[in-house]
C-alpha cells in the first residue's frame, strides 16, 4: 500500500540509511562544520580533508531522517577527488534537482536517487541539509549552518 | 477490533463527525485520519458559519460606532468574552482579555512583570514546557537579571513535585507552569503546585494551551494569578486566544501596546489608560475570531467537556494498548495522569519518515520536536512522532494509525 512513495524511498536509500558510507570523526581533518535542521533537529557535522587542490576525504556524524542520512552519505563518497570548484557545481546541480529544476541526470549520477524529494516540499530540506552545509565549509564558514 | 474497547455509553461520535467537515476527505487516495489535534483542531460547522454570518451581516468596528453594526459586532464581541468568563469560572468578565493565542498571552504577563523583577530575583518553570512558556520568561530573565530555574520531570514525564517545591525560595517573583505537557501528554497537579506557591506568595500563570480542549478549568477553585490559552486547539479559528488574569493583577499591570480602544484620553503630554480589560487590547481585535471563540465554546459546552474527556481518554488507553503490540514502538511520556497524546519512537526509523510515510496513508500525525527541544533532549530522542486525539476520533482510527506503523516498518525493512 506504500508503492507510491517508492519514487521518493527507493531501496539505494534506505540502503544508505542503514549502512551510512563514511560515517565517522575524522580527527585530522582540515575543516569542520555543523549543520542543523530546526525545524526538525536534523543535525551533522561534516568533516574534510584536502590534498593538492582536490577534496582526498570526506565523512560525516549525526542524526537525521533516511532522506538527510542517504543524502550525506551519497554526498560524501561523490565528493572524494573533486575541486573545490567542481564540488561547488555539484551542489549547485544537485540543489537545483531537489527543488525540481530542470538537470541533465547523467551529470548527478547516483545523487539521482533523491530526485523523487522534489515532490515533497516538507522533505526537500532533509537531502539539502548536507550540501548546504558541504557549501558553507567550501566557502570558509565555520559558523553552524542552519536551513532556515 | 481485536480486543475490548470500553467506548463511552452515550456518546455519539458519529454524529459528532458530520459537524466537521474537513474530516470528510481523502488524502493520497485514503479516508483522512486526522490526528494532529495537539497542533490544531478541525472546526465545526457552527464556529465556520460564525465567521461567515459576523462578515455577512454585522461587520463594523467595535467600541467607537454608535451606528447598528457596530453595536452588534460590539455586542457579540463582549458576549464572546461572558463565554470565556463562564467557561473558565472567572469572577468576572473583565478578567478575560483576548489575545492572539496562548504565546501572545504569556508575553503580555512577562513584558508586565519585567517592571516588577529584578536582579537576584528568580522565575520558575518546569522541564515540559513549551518554548512559548520558556522563551519569553529567558527573554524576561536577559532583559531584568533574574534567573531561570527549571523544576525537573522524572522517565515518565512527570514533573518530580519535591525537587519544585525545593526550587521555590524568597527569591522565587514569578511562577509559570503547564497545565498539561504537548510533546508527553502528562497532565501537572497544577492545583497543588499552585498551593505550594502560594505559601510563598509567588504569583503564578498556567499554560492551559493542551488542557483547555480536554480538562474543565475553574479558574477560582485553582486560584490561580493567570491562566491563558489559545482558542485554535479548542475548535474556534487561529489567532484568537484569551488570558485571564485576577483583576487585582491586572490593575496593577503595565499595557503590553500602546494603540486605539486601550486608552481614555490621548494628548501630547499625556495619555490616561483605559480599564482593565481594554488597556491590553490595543488596536482593532479579531472580531470574528473572537465570536467564532465564542461559537466554539457554545458547541463544547453542549457535548459537555467531561463525555469529551471520557472519549478521549478511552481512545488513548486503547491506543496505548495497542501501540504494546508494536516491538519496535516506544511510548515517551507514560504519566500516571495523562491527557489524550501519544507521542511515540520506532527503532530505527526517524520521526520525519515515520510522518511522510503515514501521510501516505492518509493519517495526519506531527513529527518533530514539538516546540519542546529540552524534553527532546532529556528522552534522548532527536523528534518523536506525536498522535494526538480529539472529540470526533474514533477507535477504527487508532486502528488505521496501529496499521500504518505496521506497513511503514515493513517498508523500511
Amino acid at each position: 500500500m506504500l508503492d507510491d512513495l517508492r519514487d521518493l524511498y527507493q531501496e539505494v536509500i534506505f540502503d544508505h540509511n542503514r549502512n551510512p558510507r563514511n560515517f565517522r570523526a575524522m580527527d585530522d581533518a582540515d575543516r569542520q562544520i555543523d549543520g542543523f535542521n530546526p525545524l526538525c533537529g536534523d543535525r551533522l557535522t561534516l568533516f574534510i580533508k584536502f590534498l593538492d587542490g582536490k577534496i582526498s576525504d570526506a565523512s560525516f556524524q549525526g542524526q537525521g531522517c533516511a532522506i538527510s542520512t542517504a543524502s550525506a552519505s551519497l554526498m560524501t563518497d561523490i565528493v572524494k577527488g573533486l575541486t573545490e570548484d567542481e564540488a561547488q557545481r555539484l551542489f549547485t546541480l544537485f540543489h537545483k534537482m531537489a527543488t525540481g529544476e530542470h538537470v541533465e541526470m547523467d551529470e548527478l549520477g547516483k545523487l539521482a536517487v533523491l530526485a523523487g524529494v522534489c515532490e515533497y516540499p516538507a522533505r526537500v530540506k532533509c537531502a539539502t541539509l548536507p550540501w548546504h552545509t558541504l557549501d558553507a565549509l567550501l566557502q570558509g564558514s565555520e559558523e553552524p549552518v542552519t536551513t532556515e | 477490533m481485536n480486543q475490548k474497547v470500553e467506548k463511552v455509553a452515550g456518546y455519539d461520535v458519529e454524529r459528532i463527525r458530520q459537524d466537521f467537515p474537513v474530516l470528510d476527505q481523502q488524502v493520497h487516495g485514503k479516508q483522512l485520519v486526522y490526528l494532529d489535534n495537539a497542533a490544531t483542531s478541525q472546526k465545526p460547522t457552527a464556529v465556520i458559519d460564525s465567521l461567515v454570518e459576523y462578515y455577512q451581516n454585522d461587520n463594523a468596528n467595535i467600541h467607537r460606532g454608535v451606528h447598528t453594526l457596530s453595536e452588534r459586532a460590539t455586542l457579540s464581541y463582549e458576549n464572546a468574552r461572558k463565554t470565556v468568563q463562564r467557561f473558565l469560572n472567572a469572577e468576572s468578565e473583565k478578567e478575560i482579555v483576548f489575545a492572539r493565542g496562548a504565546t501572545e498571552a504569556i508575553n503580555l504577563v512577562a513584558n508586565a512583570f519585567a517592571q516588577k523583577i529584578s536582579t537576584g530575583d528568580e522565575v520558575l518553570i518546569t522541564a515540559m514546557e513549551h518554548h512559548s512558556n520558556i522563551v519569553p520568561w529567558q527573554m524576561l530573565c536577559e532583559k531584568t537579571g533574574a534567573e531561570l530555574k527549571v523544576a525537573p520531570i522524572n522517565e515518565q514525564g512527570e514533573l518530580i513535585l519535591e525537587e519544585f517545591e525545593k526550587l521555590i525560595s524568597k527569591n522565587t517573583k514569578f511562577a509559570a507552569i503547564s497545565h498539561m505537557s504537548n510533546a508527553l501528554g502528562t497532565i501537572n497537579p497544577i492545583k497543588q503546585m499552585i498551593e505550594l506557591l502560594h505559601q510563598h506568595n509567588i504569583p503564578v500563570l498556567v499554560d492551559g494551551a493542551q488542557a483547555i480542549p480536554h480538562i474543565s478549568v475553574d479558574v477560582q477553585a485553582l486560584d490561580c494569578e493567570f491562566y491563558v490559552f489559545s482558542g485554535h486547539k479548542l475548535y474556534a479559528p487561529t489567532g484568537i486566544g484569551a488570558l485571564y488574569g485576577k483583576m487585582e493583577q491586572l490593575e496593577q499591570m503595565a499595557p503590553y501596546q500602546g494603540g486605539g480602544d486601550m486608552i481614555s484620553a490621548v494628548t501630547f503630554d499625556k495619555t490616561v489608560y483605559n480599564k482593565v480589560p481594554y488597556k491590553f487590547e490595543a488596536g482593532t481585535p479579531n472580531i470574528a475570531g473572537t465570536i467564532g471563540l465564542g461559537a466554539a465554546i457554545d458547541y463544547v459546552n453542549n457535548i459537555g467537556i467531561d463525555a469529551i474527556a471520557a472519549h478521549e481518554d478511552s481512545l488513548l488507553s486503547y491506543a496505548t494498548e495497542q501501540a504494546k503490540r508494536i516491538n519496535k514502538l516506544r511510548v515517551i511520556g507514560t504519566a500516571k495522569n495523562k491527557g489524550a497524546i501519544l507521542s511515540f519512537v520506532l527503532e530505527g526509523i526517524h520521526p520525519h519518515d515515520i510522518g511522510t510515510m503515514m501521510d501516505h496513508q492518509g493519517i495526519a500525525v506531527r513529527a518533530g520536536h514539538h516546540c519542546a527541544m529540552p524534553v527532546m533532549d532529556f528522552f534522548g530522542v532527536p523528534a518523536t512522532a506525536r498522535a494526538s486525539f480529539a472529540m470526533y476520533n474514533t477507535h477504527q482510527e487508532v486502528d488505521a494509525l496501529m496499521a500504518g506503523i505496521e506497513n511503514l516498518i515493513e517498508m523500511f525493512g
